[in-house]
């Protein structure tokens, strides 16, 4: 059966009664998380997939309307946990943007450090268990024992290796300390070699190319028209980036190239992830060169920024202002509007639209996930593909379902 | 700022005496289209090279201070070639909680517009597969409302108990 | 005769009880169910890959069909829909089995307080172990199935004797503020809408 003809309504019922449905999840291993489909099926090729979502809805939109915008940070760390501080960062660019507030150069260049490292997290797991899926279970080790360092160096930096929570509204929890610089380059010096293994391993084997290459494939028009962001519509041959088109943090001052790919199938998505992770390692490195002194935090009114810890204990000025930022009454009035603020998370455009009542929480935050609108691509990707594609095709868009759902 | 003005008079001549609303903040433009001509407004500015919907979603104004209106539902566009941003706004009220869909424009808003169904109760008419999206469908209410409390309505505890001895 | 056997066999004989080599057995090789749901699946994957290898604790032996498990490792946070799918899992599976609770949402829904989490996966299922943390470390997870290694050793399971007298589920008494709004409005009365405070 021609693929073009499955929609047509002249299709013979005899045909339709053939069919048979797959339940595929929502416990599934090539799911990652919790997630179903509903496929319809002509022998094993995939004709028809209705994706049921839901199974890790929490309310995070609801939580933000009670918390403030730092307590919130909390929440959204675990929004897409394979990159927590992205969507730290992601929220805090919005917030910030929505206050006014202008960063310091360091903590610029230190949440530009932590962007990156974070993109190289996200893409580590993203591309590990991409492989996993297909049954090559070292590449996967391989894609740990770099991520098991990006913890360290978060746990470093936060003293939390997981959900950092490290960021705060016009600054961060803590300035890094030069033992945590000496993390980050030595991880500079080690990433390298490893990436050249998981890469050598993973990117001419006959088995993986021949099951992702041509699979899954989405056009550069459904790309654009169907929401697709980041590496997704960037394998499509969509040549956008936010980091480049619209730089926030400190990405204007740093040379980096914007990786596309053209095929659109799985292959191409994971070559984009891939070279991605060298251009990550690229800017840690200029970063790195060239980082600021100078506080963390941004000083300008006063009301913004919580004080350092030696001002609050011994100075009754820094007692004063920390009890302002933290006594809920008392803190910074935010302007009545609304704010969209974007960010290219490793995922995608991830953005916050925050409406804001005057109130140092958001009356209504709603988060922009991307993953929602890739997954909801993936009826048109997955038409016509085998039934094992399935997997290949749900492993390279990298859904997370906390961030599908929220 | 020369490509805003087109994008304002391209659709301020498809919508002639339509009352726009345009405002900005940081740099952001927004637009106010009344909701019966949101079909048209929003073709005009696909038309006007607006090629990618970034997203939709709503906000339940019961409690905003000074607002009249119960949802506003906004669509965020993005020109994928020049790079431009246009918020789009419209209004709706309780009785008639009804919008023409999006999809024939840019088919990516199918699941935004289930989502907005799904935690606002807004009904976007001509959409090919209208139902709840995240919640079961044995779910009522409207989460996202402001009259719904943060910890529901019990919802969460009301299944069955597996015990050691039954399974 | 009792010398005789030992000077024939040496030490390649131990006497013991049936029970106490079928836990032995039983606790030496988990077959853990990994339910991951959110971000705790992510450290249970860190707990089985190259640097905390849950392979030297004799479970590593990752099963997606609940068939074939014992150990239910149920790491993230549960929601409405999905609650009624890790009943069935849990129904699905052999006995003897186990539960493990990972992490501060399964234990008790952890930061996520809203209309859709379930507050604690013990409402509904009976749970052995608990892991506090959000999400817990690997050592953490390595600890707690040592830990049920250990329970399960003690118990025993020739006769499943561990098991006959539970007829509530394990962990804290439940009663809360949402079942009195049920039965509230069960029995007819009016409610006012209640009004949640952020500190709360």
């Amino acid at each position: 059966m021609p693929l073009e003809l499955i929609d047509s309504p002249d299709l013979d019922a005899g045909y339709r009664e053939g069919l048979w449905t797959l339940n595929f999840g929502p416990q599934h291993p090539a799911t990652h998380t919790t997630l179903r489909l509903v496929l319809q099926l002509d022998g094993e090729m995939v004709i028809g997939a209705e994706p049921d979502i839901g199974f890790l809805h929490s309310g995070f939109e609801k939580l933000a309307e009670v918390l403030d915008y730092n307590q919130y940070v909390t929440i959204v760390d675990r929004m897409n946990y394979i990159s927590p501080m992205a969507n730290e960062i992601a929220w805090h660019h919005a917030v910030e943007g929505l206050l006014g507030i202008e960063l310091t150069p360091r903590c610029k260049y230190i949440r530009t450090i932590f962007a990156e490292l974070m993109r190289i997290h996200d893409h580590l797991l993203c591309t590990g268990t991409c492989v996993l899926d297909l049954g090559g279970a070292t590449a996967f080790m391989y894609a740990f024992n770099e991520r098991e360092k990006i913890y360290e160096i978060c746990e470093r930096a936060s003293g939390q290796r997981f959900h950092t929570g490290y960021t705060r509204v016009g600054g961060l929890l803590y300035d890094v300390t030069d033992d945590w610089i000496k993390m980050v380059r030595d991880f500079c010096k080690t990433f390298p070699p490893a990436y050249r293994d998981f890469a050598g391993l993973v990117m001419k084997n006959r088995i993986f190319v021949e099951r992702t290459k041509g699979v899954g494939v989405l056009t550069k028009e459904d790309a654009i028209a169907g929401g697709a962001t980041g590496p997704v519509a960037r394998a499509s041959g969509v040549e956008r980036d936010l980091r480049r088109d619209e730089p926030y943090l400190a990405y204007n001052d740093f040379d980096f190239d914007v990786c596309c790919a053209q095929g659109g199938d799985c292959y191409a998505r994971f070559q984009v992830r891939m070279m991605e992770m060298l251009e990550s390692l690229k800017i840690i490195e200029q970063a790195l060169d060239n980082l600021p002194s100078g506080p963390v935090f941004t000083s300008g009114t006063g009301k913004e920024g919580i004080p350092d810890k030696t001002e609050v204990y011994r100075s009754i000025e820094g007692l004063i202002h920390h009890f302002e930022n933290i006594m809920p009454n008392r803190q910074m009035p935010s302007p009545k509007e609304s704010y969209y603020g974007a960010t290219e998370s490793p995922n995608g455009e991830l953005g916050y639209y925050i409406v804001s009542d005057g109130d140092f929480k958001a009356y209504r935050a709603r988060t922009r996930p991307p993953s929602l609108l890739h997954f909801s691509l993936f009826s048109r990707m997955i038409k016509g593909c085998m039934l094992s594609d399935v997997a290949a095709v749900l492993g390279s868009i990298n859904i997370i379902a906390a961030e599908l759902d929220r | 700022m020369s490509e805003t003005k087109s994008l304002k008079e391209s659709l301020e001549s498809k919508l002639t005496g339509i009352p726009l609303s345009w405002s900005e903040f940081r740099s952001q433009q927004r637009v106010t289209v009344p909701a019966s001509n949101i079909a048209v407004a929003l073709k005009a500015l696909r038309d006007a090279g607006m090629d990618q919907l970034i997203d939709i979603t709503a906000v339940d104004m019961l409690e905003y201070p000074g607002a009249t209106d119960r949802f506003e539902v906004v669509y965020l566009l993005l020109n994928t070639n020049s790079g431009e941003r246009l918020t789009v706004k419209t209004h709706v009220n309780e009785p008639e909680l009804k919008l023409p869909s999006a999809c024939p424009i840019w088919f990516g808003a199918d699941w935004l517009e289930r989502e907005v169904y799904d935690m606002f109760g807004i009904v976007f008419d001509g959409h090919p597969n209208f139902k709840r999206l995240l919640l079961p469908d044995a779910f009522e209410s409207f989460p996202l409302r402001k009259d719904y409390p943060v910890k529901g309505r019990g919802e969460r505890h009301n299944f069955p108990i597996i015990t050691r001895a039954e399974s | 005769m009792a010398t005789q056997i030992n000077k024939q066999l040496g030490d390649n004989v131990f006497l013991t009880t049936i029970d106490a080599a079928a836990s032995w057995a039983r606790a030496n090789s988990l077959w853990p169910m990994p339910f991951a749901t959110a971000c705790c699946g992510i450290e249970l994957m860190s707990t089985a890959a190259s640097k905390h290898d849950l392979s030297r604790f004799g479970s590593e032996v990752m099963r997606f069909t609940p068939r074939q498990c014992d150990l239910m490792i149920v790491a993230g946070r549960v929601v409405m829909k999905m609650i009624p799918v890790l009943q069935r899992i849990w129904l699905q599976m052999p006995e003897p089995k186990w539960c493990i609770s990972m992490g501060a949402c399964a234990c008790s829904g952890g930061v996520f307080d809203t209309y859709a989490v379930v507050q604690g996966i013990d409402r509904f299922l009976p749970v052995d172990i608990y892991i506090p943390g959000c999400p817990p470390r690997p050592e953490q997870l390595i600890k707690s199935i040592m830990e049920l290694q250990d329970k399960i050793k003690k118990t025993g399971t020739y006769n499943a004797r561990e098991f006959q007298f539970r007829i509530l589920p394990d962990g804290p008494k439940r009663f809360d503020e949402d079942e009195l709004v049920r039965i509230r409005e069960r029995n007819g009365f009016k409610l006012e809408e209640p009004k949640y405070d952020p500190i709360h």
